[in-house]
């Protein structure tokens, strides 16, 4: 059946409910509420969460926002801590102690997933759990006030890597999270963002969590507080961060590319940069040439994704 | 019947994880508790248990995996020893935050740095306040009896603890000793199915665990947890006795070896007891009135018991196989000596560091710790309560 987001939204409930002290603006609320809506009715979840926004603002004791079984333990072990649930399942069901279905879904920010909970992920997903990964990445580390991380595009301004009057914002460029992810050769991997109505997040959602497996989504989730965007930009600057490149739809199932959406007129990146508050400083007399760098550095990766394609396509 | 075996430490906990049969074990490799999950992935491979091993890529990720396991509703449980049970310091205390009885084994060993390999208590010692019951056992029997206690003490609705089952590095755990085994049907049926209350794999009640805990819950839940640690004092003591009654071995908080109407005594943990026995038999047959406490349950804390075990000696030495480094003595010795002041016995007592890293421990070094407590009877002075011995002198 085609995807139709209104039929989606009236038929299938909410399994992230509001009341959640999400700011608003967030791109996470709406990913996660989208990812949720891609079980099946009839399929139960174990959900974990890395410490960070999603977590301390979605279950803060006594309320929880999640109507599926959740759990929490740290920072930087939200996949080991879902591998264990996800091992007790198998278990538990091979002895018979338990007959249900139950879906494995991990969110940890970009923090808890590119840089101090890499090695857990990775563990899990060389281990080969029937689970899906959802990185929210966005871009520093927001819940503790916008600190740089290795998702953090070069020269941003964040507090750890300020735009300073030496020191022009962060000077290294971001970590490719799903290509590590695809090196390894889990059956399903895909980058993707709230964006056409949610069609490609939807669709992909539900593929990881229904293909067999370790399975790894990387959604970029825009944060207006670390970005410096008025909340009511959000779709926006999904909208500018898909037209032009800088985050490209696709997914790579069984190593072969795919890429869902190309542009067929392809927005210069200062569109994407202008509205952010992170990136002003690039946009001041005598910086141009950041602004030159960064498009090289997106038009590079674009090509790079282009020529993966066809290399792991061709027969 | 039982069954006579021959055995390591390590098998002997390998055994009691094999007969106890759990839904997951999660482990991660560090001397000298590897055994530990190579005996129990070769048991899954040859189908004879029906464990998932979940064979993780560091120790943080295996308390966090048991952690997930226990939570969903399965029995999990591990081993490790020293800087395995340091990068799991984190999750150690998750785990008992939420009151997930996860049992672990632990192979003593001292904790880094620099590197040693070799038994001391330091790895222990450093989790002595995460709100994990901790056994401690002198020989393979006692790790492996331990082990078989160690769910029904841990599962039990006033308590909901993490457990761990100390035994001593090399010492036990590669030591072949003589061991009596119960038969699996026994172990089963003494052991019992778990039936977890609430667990995120029951989908007609999903459960939230691991909130965030804001200033007007935390403090709650702390004496929650607090509450069930000395729930767990009665508890043990009730599955002591039916462990008794099962294989006519007793267990208690602690063992009193010719304590009763000894004069002096030593207090220490794990397989410094058996050189200790050993000694006090000799002096014994001198006409010297030694005994020994040798520790089991050293969380909870059985303060009045042990202060109430040692009120009548006229001097006391206390042995720590970890330095808290803090310029006073060792965290037992700490402990028994505020539970006798607490308790109102003013015994004289002195605290011995030693074995540090591995240091052999002979019998000389525990005789002449009864003679230093002889000395101290005699001139009713403790000079320098915080000594260590089997310290190599410096050479000039």
């Amino acid at each position: 059946m085609p995807y139709n987001v209104k039929e989606v939204v009236a038929n299938k409930p909410s399994r992230f409910t509001s009341g959640h002290r999400m700011c608003a603006g967030c791109g996470a609320p709406p990913a996660a509420r989208m990812i949720m809506r891609a079980l099946k009715p009839e399929d139960h979840a174990v959900v974990a969460g890395a410490t960070g926004c999603m977590e301390v603002s979605t279950f803060i004791y006594p309320y929880t926002s999640w109507t599926d079984s959740f759990i929490h333990t740290a920072f930087e072990c939200a996949a080991a801590t879902l591998s264990g649930a996800e091992a007790a399942y198998q278990s538990m069901k091979k002895q018979g102690k338990i007959d249900n279905t139950t879906k494995f879904i991990a969110f940890g920010g970009d923090g808890g997933t590119y840089d101090i909970g890499l090695q857990s992920l990775s563990g899990a997903m060389e281990r080969g759990h029937d689970m899906v990964y959802v990185c929210y990445d966005n871009g520093a580390y927001m819940n503790t006030g916008i600190q740089r991380s290795s998702a953090t595009p070069r020269f941003a301004d964040t507090t750890t890597s300020p735009a300073g009057t030496v020191i022009p914002g962060k000077m290294q460029s971001r970590k490719d999270l799903s290509k590590i992810m695809v090196g390894h050769h889990l059956p399903y991997v895909a980058q993707t963002i709230g964006y056409m109505n949610f069609k490609d997040l939807y669709e992909k959602a539900e593929k990881a969590i229904y293909t067999e497996g370790p399975c790894f989504l990387n959604v970029l989730a825009p944060c207006p507080r670390g970005w410096g965007y008025p909340t009511d930009m959000l779709m926006q600057i999904n909208k500018l961060a898909v037209e032009t490149c800088y985050w490209p739809l696709y997914e790579v199932i069984d190593g072969k590319y795919k890429i869902n959406y190309k542009p067929a007129k392809k927005l210069p990146v200062e569109e994407f940069l202008r509205p952010q508050k992170r990136f002003k400083h690039m946009f001041k007399p005598g910086n141009e040439w950041m602004i030159e760098e960064f498009q090289k550095e997106v038009d590079a990766r674009w090509q790079e994704l282009l020529d993966l394609e066809e290399i792991t396509n061709k027969v | 019947m039982s069954i006579r075996e021959r055995l390591s430490g390590n098998e002997a906990a390998a055994t009691a994880m094999k007969q106890i049969n759990p839904d997951v074990v999660a482990a991660y490799p560090i001397t000298p508790s590897t055994e530990i999950p190579q005996y129990f992935s070769t048991f899954v491979a040859n189908g004879s248990v029906d464990s998932d091993f979940v064979a993780v890529e560091s120790e943080h990720s295996a308390m966090s995996a048991c952690i997930g396991a226990e939570a969903a509703g399965a029995r999990a449980m591990t081993a490790t020893s020293a800087n395995g049970l340091s990068l799991m310091w984190e999750m150690i205390y998750i785990a008992s935050s939420l009151r997930l009885p996860i049992v672990l084994s632990l192979v003593n060993r001292a904790v880094s740095g620099p590197l040693n390999i070799h038994n001391d208590h330091s790895d222990a010692m450093g989790v002595r306040d995460s709100g994990w019951i901790m056994l401690f056992s002198e020989n393979n029997q006692e790790a492996y009896d331990n082990t078989l206690m160690a769910h029904r003490i841990a599962e039990h609705k006033d308590v909901r603890l993490p457990l761990m089952i100390c035994q001593d590095g090399f010492i036990t755990s590669h030591s072949i000793e003589n061991i009596e085994l119960v038969e699996d049907e026994k172990v089963k049926e003494f052991v019992g199915e778990y039936h977890p209350e609430h667990y995120l794999l029951n989908e007609k009640e999903p459960i939230s665990v691991g909130p965030l805990d804001v200033q007007s819950y935390l403090f709650e839940h702390k004496a929650q947890q607090a509450e069930a640690m000395r729930n767990a004092k009665k508890v043990i003591l009730e599955v002591a006795k039916d462990f008794e009654k099962m294989t006519g071995r007793k267990y208690g908080f602690f063992e009193e070896y010719k304590l009763e109407d000894a004069e002096v005594a030593i207090v220490c943990m794990n397989s410094t007891a058996g050189t200790t026995k050993f000694v006090v038999d000799n002096l014994r047959e001198k006409g010297i009135k030694a005994g020994l406490l040798k520790l089991r349950v050293f969380r909870p804390f059985p303060a009045e018991e042990i202060a109430n075990a040692l009120g009548h000696l006229k001097a006391v030495a206390i042995l720590d196989k970890a330095d808290s480094l803090n310029a006073v003595g060792g965290a037992l010795f700490q402990d028994v000596t505020s539970a006798m002041y607490v308790s109102k016995k003013q015994v004289p007592a002195v605290n011995y560091v030693y074995g540090i890293g591995g240091r052999d421990t002979k019998a000389d070094d525990i005789e002449k710790v009864y003679e230093d407590l002889l000395d101290i009877v005699k001139s009713g002075k403790v000079e320098n309560p915080y000594r260590y011995f089997g310290l190599r002198k410096e050479e000039k």
